[in-house]
């Protein structure tokens, strides 16, 4: 091991042990069901904001967002504006109402407004199946980072990774990572900034074309082992030499013809200082083109590309469980509002950063680019543009930032499991809490060792399709449309569910091949969101329509408690076993008190 | 003068006030017909609201790719060296998502403080309990 290695391995284990340690300062108090579940509601918008965006900005957009920026430029751009504007829509339509249902879990708020425990279980198995969805990429990007930086096989880091967020949500549930992730938003926030506000540095003191009509080029003499099959586009072969199979023929430092090649896996390519990179197949080899957007993300409809990804992004925040769950722990629903708008803030600052690793990655590991494992980037990009000790406590930096990554989202996904698993199959203990955290856990675990692996982002923008397609209807018509009715939202569930869920799993798999219906099956598949998510609308409308008949009762009451501010007093705080709380009584924060006349001025 | 009289006067207008406070709010909590009709001013009012800065985002989010697919020689353009695409969707998109958000949450805030003075303060009901 040498010095790079040790000062990383120093910095993964100082951010994993932080995050237990203040996971467990957080947890000393964590007593109730209530705790557990939604930290006693009592957490303030500033706190809750860090917490969502700590929780929220996961090994896609740490790694991911850096790396699709360097290998499609400027469409890339759109996943980390979507993933921000995915809070707008969850503030318009849902956050406030949602915490004033009461409810203390998706499949809760569905039970609450629609009095049906059909509805209840159906949505269960959707946020199991969501979150489980997520959980796999970060596992794989965990072990992904691990293996890089310190070349351990690759399922050491998801079994290390699952096995503290385990330990963590089982010991002290969502009063203990309210802390964990607020502190990850900022340990997040310093080991993306930091380097890159040093590479504006770098870059500025010998500043590069961007964006020149003319391929990414190595500075030095790089080698690199492609470890599964690529197709590339080599462009000026001066200086690129393979060793292995090129295009079925076994080749011995073989310098390629310009075009597309075939390279297998076990192959090296070595390329001499200033030799241009070959281009993985689909991304756009010329910085013109790269710089230019309308290319979409190598396929051969770009603009159904950006406009389902758009969509899939913009409503996809308003479907996932471990966002959702947060919005619970708010006192009020005034304060629901006020976290989402923070958590905005928060996150437009972040995502300033990836994209501008992304352009330097283009520039300093052009490399990435051949295998198109950009997902390493951000973590290669400081030891390759500064050596020496500075560039090494860089690299240790983002490294600690990244596995604060993985630990913060996996964490809050697997208090959603939890939660729904323990309320809903078992009997909502704390014990059951716990043993659904390690069940849940497990088999995410097992899924991200056995399943294969896209981008990191890519991945993500599948399960935000599915979220979009399944839990983002339930939430938007059940909170303003009085006709939604139970075999609705279980059509609707069951439809969009199915359809992107199919979608998402052949993408993952990549069986479609690209040439099927003149690409359209692998483009709708690969981005799934504009056909599934109009399919779930209007299945839960029509069905909904046609059942009008099942309407549930007492509209009218349920209505005025999702909509009325606390301060009228319909609020109650719904809790396993003990549904029918008293009226707002176990507010503990600075929400005024629900009953007797207003003591507040008014204008 | 001595202290009694403004005292006893005191007492009973808060009485009266409260107690048509808390009638209306009773109206609101037992979904009467007034009560369900304040409600669903108070709904329309908020989804009016967050369907049309919804709207106003999508129409923008929408015409950017439109507008590049349309025009490429638009996307083209830089400023200070830099492509317009790469200045808006990496800059400018943020400061505007989240003034969006802010006028959302003072809107809204509005509208329930009406709400809650309709609720509260309505004077056109005459007396009786519900």
């Amino acid at each position: 091991m040498n010095g790079v290695d040790l000062l990383t391995a120093v910095a993964l284990f100082a951010a994993a042990f932080a995050t237990i340690a203040v996971g467990a300062w957080g947890g000393r108090f964590s007593r109730t069901t209530s705790d557990f579940l939604v930290a006693s509601r009592a957490v303030g918008p500033r706190w809750n904001a860090a917490a969502v965006s700590g929780e929220y900005l996961s090994a896609a957009s740490f790694l991911g967002v850096a790396g699709l920026i360097a290998k499609y430029g400027a469409d890339a751009l759109w996943y980390p504006v979507g993933f921000t504007a995915g809070y707008l829509g969850l503030l318009l339509f849902v956050a406030a109402p949602l915490r004033r249902s009461g409810a203390y879990t998706v499949p809760d708020f569905a039970e609450f407004r629609l009095s049906s425990t059909a509805v209840r279980k159906t949505a269960m198995v959707v946020v199991v199946v969501v979150c489980v969805l997520y959980l796999i990429p970060q596992f794989q990007g965990a072990g992904l980072t691990l293996n890089i930086l310190l070349g351990v096989p690759v399922w050491v880091g998801g079994v290390a990774v699952g096995t503290i967020v385990i330990v963590n949500v089982v010991g002290g549930g969502m009063r203990s990572i309210t802390f964990v992730q607020a502190f990850q938003y900022w340990l997040k926030l310093t080991a993306i900034a930091i380097p890159t506000l040093v590479l504006i540095g770098v870059f500025a003191g010998d500043p590069q074309p961007v964006g020149d009509p003319a391929p990414p080029r190595v500075s030095a003499p790089t080698t690199v082992d492609v470890t599964t099959d690529v197709v590339v586009t080599v462009t000026e072969p001066k200086g690129v030499r393979i060793t292995g199979t090129l295009d079925g023929t076994e080749v011995h430092a073989r310098v390629p013809t310009p075009g597309r090649h075939v390279i297998e896996a076990d192959s090296v390519i070595a390329l001499d200082a200033g030799a241009a990179t070959p281009v993985v197949d689909g991304a756009p080899v010329d910085g013109s083109d790269w710089v230019a957007s309308g290319d979409g993300f190598g396929d051969r409809h770009p603009l159904f590309q950006v406009l389902s990804l758009v969509i899939a992004t913009f409503l996809g925040v308003m479907g996932l469980p471990h966002v959702l769950v947060r919005f619970y722990t708010n006192p009020d629903g005034r304060t629901a509002r006020r976290t989402a708008l923070a958590a905005i803030a928060l996150l437009s600052l972040f995502y300033l950063f990836p994209v501008l690793l992304g352009v330097f990655s283009r520039l300093y590991v052009p490399e990435l680019l051949i295998t198109g494992a950009s997902d390493a980037a951000v973590l290669l990009l400081p030891s390759a543009t500064i050596g020496g000790p500075a560039g090494q406590a860089l690299a240790a930096l983002v490294a600690a930032g990244a596995i604060a990554a993985f630990l913060a989202t996996s964490s809050g996904l697997l208090v959603s499991v939890a939660g729904a698993l323990s309320t809903d199959v078992l009997r909502g203990r704390v014990r059951d809490f716990r043993v659904a955290a390690v069940a849940g856990g497990g088999i995410a675990v097992a899924l991200s060792l056995a399943a294969g692996s896209l981008e990191l982002s890519r991945t993500v923008g599948l399960v935000f399709a599915v979220a979009a397609s399944t839990l983002c209807p339930l939430l938007v018509l059940g909170i303003w449309w009085r006709g939604l009715t139970a075999p609705g939202a279980i059509a609707g569930l069951v439809v969009g569910g199915l359809s992107s869920g199919i979608a998402t799993s052949l993408a993952i798999a990549g069986v479609v091949d690209d040439s099927v219906l003149d690409g359209w099956l692998s483009v709708v598949v690969g981005y799934p969101a504009a056909v599934t998510v109009p399919l779930a609308f209007g299945t839960m409308i029509l069905v909904s329509l046609a059942t009008r008949s099942r309407l549930p009762g007492d509209l009218s009451r349920t209505f005025a408690r999702m909509h009325v501010p606390e301060r009228v007093g319909m609020g109650i705080d719904r809790l396993p076993g003990r549904a029918d709380d008293e009226p707002g009584r176990d507010r503990t924060a600075d929400g005024p008190s629900t009953e007797g006349p207003d003591r507040h001025p008014r204008g | 003068m001595s202290q009694n009289p403004p005292q006893r006067e005191r007492v009973v207008l808060a009485q009266r006030r409260g107690a048509r406070m808390v009638r209306t709010r009773v109206e609101v909590q037992e979904q009467t017909e007034i009560g369900d009709a304040l409600v669903r001013g108070l709904m329309r009012a908020q989804l009016g609201l967050g369907l049309r800065l919804g709207l106003g985002l999508v129409v923008v989010v929408v015409a950017i790719p439109l507008l590049v697919f349309a025009f490429p020689e638009v996307a083209a353009a830089t400023v200070f060296g830099i492509r317009v695409t790469w200045i808006a969707l990496g800059l400018l998109a943020y400061p505007v998502i989240y003034l969006m958000g802010l006028l959302y949450v003072r809107l809204a805030e509005n509208a329930e403080r009406d709400f809650m003075s309709l609720v509260d303060d309505e004077e056109s009901e005459v007396g009786g309990g519900p």
